[in-house]
């Protein structure tokens, strides 16, 4: 028994088919560096990759308490991912036309199985606009949007005013009498404006001689409806705005509010 | 950034240009296009960049600034246009003008015919509240609170807006609920053949005296 420990044990056929497998080139192209079990090799794997490389290397103890964060930006995040994927799903089944949006939203739930991803999506939503509150809140009562953390409170407005818009554009969609009402009400304060608005402050001052330059066919509330009530050319500036437009624009937003995170030092701390 | 001597990234320093010895065998008149090549034989480079330098037609920082500027103005430009590239030329909405039949086809009353194709009420009394006269109306559907289209409830004698509550009298007059002002009126006269035209480019309101307008009431 004592000397069978000196001899090198015979590697089995998975270990020789590993250790095969973590030299060939395409694995080693992929894999850049050692497992991540020592600091230096966890640095280098954060830093060499496109997604990691947006977090910080390390964070304070404070930085995954839940009693500090309640991981409201993190959950923001989730159910983000969560509507880009069921979103993408519906998108599917979902024609954006007079003729078809309100049966094809019916069709999801009784002809399409799984017809829950539609319910995901609806409720995911909801609760992205609660999660993003919460976590302004907790930003807010940490003092975390001090400097040098104020350009990211501010990157955060805007992806709060995206996310409401994400819900807004997205609430139309359905076509039924909640949405179409819902639109017509919330399009309508479009039209007080400043300016922009035809019944705004200060549009009427935009005339040359006796010919207004800002009319109810050319404002502000016409632009977001592409007519002058909520009608087909609503709905599909809404869908296209809902699935390409704003999210794309809250994507790139949040890649720089987590590389700003990292940059301005990790997750604030405690006092 | 070639126009510079650079250090060299490794070894020792690039020689200086060597302008302090050369000089006195050259006439001061040539110096500028000979002694570098006699003097610093080992950088032609610089020969070259000084002829670019003194290009006729710009200076490299002028035709840099102009390239910046054209790139500026272009992408303004391109920017102005799709601003209005969402505005459309035509709009596939109903008509704002329309003939809604003669005259002796519509009993006195709310009429709800015309609502959802036109989005107007027509209503003939026998005595307008400004007018003083038998006639018609046409009031917009359009709910003044926010824009939603109110219901007429005709056992009520109302019209009841779904989304806020606001109640307005058959004379578009509100009298509960948000709504801050009367319904509008459209234009209606009477067209060349005698049927009843409607204008709703043309509105009337109430709490700016415009009732009183003859073409916010047709007399019959
Ligand atoms: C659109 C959704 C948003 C997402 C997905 C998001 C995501 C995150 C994440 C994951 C963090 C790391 C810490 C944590 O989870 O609390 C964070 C931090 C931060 N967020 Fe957001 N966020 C969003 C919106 C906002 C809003 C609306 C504000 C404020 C107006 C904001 C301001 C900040 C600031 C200042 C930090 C740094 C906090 C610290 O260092 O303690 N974010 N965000
Ligand atoms: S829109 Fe009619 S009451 Fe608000």
């Amino acid at each position: 028994m004592a000397d069978t420990k000196t001899v090198a044990p015979k590697e089995g056929a998975l270990e020789r088919s590993w250790n095969w497998l973590t030299e060939t080139q395409i694995w080693k192209s992929v894999f850049r560096h050692n497992a991540p079990i020592t600091d230096r090799n966890r640095v280098l794997v954060v830093l060499s990759n496109v997604f990691l490389h947006l977090h910080p290397v390390r964070i304070r103890k404070s930085g995954v308490r839940l009693r500090y964060t309640w991981c409201m930006g993190g959950l923001s995040f989730f159910l983000f991912l969560t509507l880009t994927f069921t979103g993408v799903l519906l998108m599917f089944y979902y024609r954006p036309t007079l003729e078809y949006a309100y049966t094809d939203i019916v069709g999801l739930r009784e002809h399409v199985p799984l017809g829950i991803m539609r319910e995901m999506h609806r409720w995911g939503a909801h609760a992205m606009v609660i999660t993003v509150w919460l976590h302004m809140f907790r930003v807010f009562m940490t003092g975390s949007y001090k400097p040098p953390r104020e350009f990211n409170w501010n990157v955060g407005v805007i992806m709060l005013v995206l996310t409401l818009l994400l819900s807004f554009t997205g609430y139309l969609l359905p076509w039924d009498q909640l949405a179409i009402w819902a639109i017509t009400v919330g399009s309508n304060m479009a039209r007080a404006t400043p300016f922009l608005g035809y019944e705004g402050p200060g549009a009427s001052l935009l005339a040359l001689g006796d010919v207004q330059l800002i009319h109810a066919a050319d404002d502000a509330r016409f632009a977001l409806l592409g007519g002058t009530f909520v009608g087909e050319g609503a709905l599909l500036r809404f869908y296209v705005l809902h699935c390409v437009g704003l999210p794309l624009a809250i994507a790139v937003l949040m890649a720089v509010h987590f590389w700003r995170v990292r940059k301005d030092g990790g997750i604030s701390g405690p006092l | 950034m070639a126009d510079e001597p650079n250090v060299p990234a490794s070894g020792t320093p690039a020689p200086k240009p060597a302008a302090k010895p050369a000089p006195p065998s050259v006439p001061p008149g040539l110096a500028g296009k000979t002694t570098s090549a006699a003097a610093a034989p080992r950088r032609p480079a610089a020969k070259k960049k000084v002829e670019d330098d003194t290009s006729p037609l710009l200076s490299r920082r002028g035709w840099i600034g102009l390239a910046w500027g054209s790139f500026t103005a272009a992408s303004a430009a391109g920017l102005a246009a799709t601003g209005r590239f969402m505005f459309p030329n035509v709009l596939n909405e109903p008509p704002q003008q329309f003939r809604i039949g003669f005259p002796d086809e519509y009993a006195p009353g709310v009429d709800e015919r015309w609502k959802d194709r036109f989005g107007v009420w027509i209503v003939r009394t026998p005595s307008d509240m400004v007018q003083e006269a038998a006639g018609f109306y046409a009031l917009l559907v359009t709910c003044t609170h926010l824009g939603c289209t109110p219901n007429w409830l005709s056992a009520e004698d109302k019209f009841k807006c779904p989304c806020h509550g606001s109640g307005f009298r058959p004379t578009g007059i509100n009298f509960e609920g948000p709504a801050p002002r009367p319904l509008e009126r459209a234009r209606i006269v009477l067209a060349e053949d005698g049927q009843i035209l409607v204008d709703k480019a043309q509105k009337f309101q109430f709490e700016l005296g415009q009732w009183a307008d003859p073409e916010s009431f047709l007399r019959v």
